[in-house]
């Protein structure tokens, strides 16, 4: 559904203001519009379906970072049940740009001899928090994390470890974030940290890139068995902006930095660096919360249900490979 | 240009000496004379080779090429080099200034290289170790798939030999040519890592200046023992990047060695003259514990 009053329209959305303006005058009308706001409605549809099937790597970038694009909270909420919100990395402070805690995913299904059982399967959640405006953004860091957020995620790992529950990661940031007591407190070292204890997580582990994935920033939670990718987000080592600046020198060559980075979840299906991708409802994910949180439940499920199969030293194996099979070089 | 105040003059030329020029080359006929980057004295080339390039007025650590770290770290006549013939793809055809290609070419032809990174085993006093030294002057030490590579192999025929791993590095961090595939080397070599700490392979980690971006924030910060040498500039993110992003100047000796030192991520800081005597301290440490 639409969400009237605040509706943000990108650049290359404008061809629906026309439509949606209607819609409204109509609804001001005392006469019963609702047919014809219907038609109008399915025409918006078409539009949109029209528009984000053809979306330029830039444009899917601008998707990607929408204000009103679900939040790793906003996701979190819809897809599981009694959510236990856990702070602070026991050594400086919680952080705000770093959201986790224990939560129960309903729905959950096991075969066995008898048939099918329906089960809340226990699970741990990290995720970096963005702001659904600017006051919240302030909090939230634009969810851009400090070492003990990434110390916080690596808490919660462990905890997820001993008590043989799945973790899902949800990725969603510019970056770490760079400034002084960043690296007074070992940003790098932190980061780090959690890419190594990743590798050796003995429970399945699923990392979905819900908006940005922004560099080690992202990695730093985003090291799963299965890394799945919702359709308009985005993945890379540098934002397209740096890129831009840093290689062609011009801040404003990003469209052509998006383009030929290779960061949609397209390029990257490609080139086996993430294993799904989740389509998203018509109009990209900030138009239908509900469907996005439905389609990322239910790939949740299917990925859990598959590595559910493996022993822990053979999750632990299959990560390896994973990650040891990513690189393109020559030898001779 | 804007006009400065005398005390940012002064600021601003200071940081110029920090960040300095390239060292200068002064060819005079008959002699060759190096200019000192940071004290600006004339050092003849032979005497500054002889110091293992570290200036002997002010005790500045130029930059070593791979080979000449490896010359000065392990025994000679018992290095043999490993996977000499890895080469990076330009997979993604990437052009900025120059096509990513060509850059790989020159990058060759400039330093008699492959790529960024040298791996080998050898012995260090007599002990055998797995090492892998980066080289700043190829593409400014960027990691992508060969360095990955290069570094998980090394560390996994430690793994298999149960010998130590020792890891030089210089970088400037993730090489943006190669796109996500250079991001996804960090999670490679740490994964790599994670099998050398479960099976209690030591691991010491030299970072040189620079070490910086995805390299400090993979397998340069993973040692056992962290070792820097003095001055070296080691983060997280670049001092430019962070002035950019909060709009203000960094303190002086940020991200440097000592800095790190003393906020704790890193155990010693090792002139270049020291650092063979103190890895085999190190090593030694490890060779007598493994055993006992």
């Amino acid at each position: 559904m639409p969400q009237k009053p605040n509706r943000v329209l990108l650049e290359f959305e404008k061809p629906l203001l026309e439509l949606y303006k209607k819609i409204d005058d109509l609804k001001m009308q005392d006469m019963d519009m609702s047919e014809e706001i219907k038609m109008l409605e399915k025409r918006i549809e078409t539009l949109q379906r029209d528009i984000f099937s053809n979306l330029t790597p830039i444009q899917i970038v601008q998707v990607a970072r929408h204000i009103k694009r679900p939040t790793t909270l906003d996701l979190i909420n819809l897809i599981f049940n009694d959510f236990v919100e856990m702070r602070g990395d026991r050594n400086f402070s919680d952080d705000p740009a770093m959201v986790g805690g224990l939560a129960m995913l309903p729905g959950c299904k096991k075969s066995n001899p008898l048939g099918e059982t329906i089960f809340d399967q226990p699970v741990v959640l990290i995720g970096q928090q963005k702001g659904s405006n600017t006051k919240e953004n302030i909090k939230r860091n634009f969810g851009m994390a400090h070492p003990e957020g990434y110390r916080k995620a690596l808490r919660l790992m462990h905890l997820a470890e001993r008590f043989n529950a799945p973790i899902i990661s949800f990725i969603d940031t510019p970056g770490a974030f760079c400034g002084i007591g960043a690296e007074e407190r070992g940003q790098a070292e932190a980061i780090a940290k959690n890419l190594r204890s990743m590798a050796g997580l003995s429970v399945p582990f699923i990392s979905i890139v819900i908006g940005e994935g922004g560099s080690g920033g992202a990695l730093g939670i985003g090291m799963g068995n299965r890394v799945l990718m919702l359709e308009f987000s985005i993945y890379s080592v540098i934002s397209p902006e740096g890129c831009a600046s840093i290689l062609f020198r011009d801040a404003k060559k990003a469209p052509h930095a998006a383009e030929v980075s290779k960061i949609t979840a397209i390029d990257l299906l490609e080139m086996n660096v993430i294993d799904e991708i989740i389509k998203e409802p018509v109009g990209g994910a900030h138009n239908n919360y509900k469907e996005t949180a439905l389609n990322i439940g239910s790939a949740i499920k299917k990925h859990l249900s598959d590595l559910a199969r493996l022993s822990s030293r053979e999750l632990i194996a299959d990560r390896y490979r994973k990650y040891r099979n990513m690189g393109y070089f020559t030898e001779e | 240009m804007a006009k400065l105040a005398l005390h940012q003059w002064f600021q601003k030329r200071k940081l110029e000496k920090e960040a300095g020029p390239a060292s200068e080359r002064l060819d005079i006929p008959g002699n060759l004379w190096i200019k000192c980057t940071k004290c600006q004295v004339a050092i003849f080339a032979k005497d500054l080779d002889a110091n293992l390039k570290v200036c002997p007025k002010c005790g500045y650590h130029f930059k070593l090429s791979a080979r000449e770290r490896i010359e000065a770290t392990i025994d000679p006549e018992t290095f043999t080099e490993i996977s000499p013939f890895l080469h990076s793809k330009d997979f993604l055809g990437f052009v900025d200034s120059a096509p990513y290609s060509q850059r790989i070419l020159k990058s060759e032809e400039k330093t008699g290289l492959a790529d960024a990174i040298v791996i080998g085993e050898g012995e260090l006093h007599g002990i055998e170790v797995g090492i892998g030294v980066m080289d700043f002057s190829f593409m400014g030490g960027s990691m992508g798939s060969v360095v990955g590579e290069k570094v998980t192999r090394i560390a996994e025929i430690c793994l298999d030999k149960k010998i130590p791993l020792i890891i030089f590095s210089s970088s400037g961090g993730a090489r943006m040519q190669e796109g996500i595939m250079s991001l996804m080397q960090m999670a490679k070599t740490s994964a790599a890592l994670s099998r050398l700490r479960s099976a209690a392979i030591p691991y010491l980690s030299i970072m040189t200046d620079p070490t910086t971006g995805g390299t400090t924030a993979s397998f340069a910060m993973l040692g056992d023992l962290n070792i820097a040498e003095p001055g070296a500039l080691i983060g997280f993110a670049g001092p430019r990047v962070i002035e950019q992003t909060i709009r203000q100047k960094l303190p002086p000796g940020f991200q440097r060695a000592e800095f790190l030192e003393k906020h704790g991520m890193v155990d010693i800081v090792s002139e270049r003259g020291k650092m063979k005597e103190e890895l085999k301290k190190v090593l030694h440490f490890f060779e007598n514990a493994a055993k006992t």
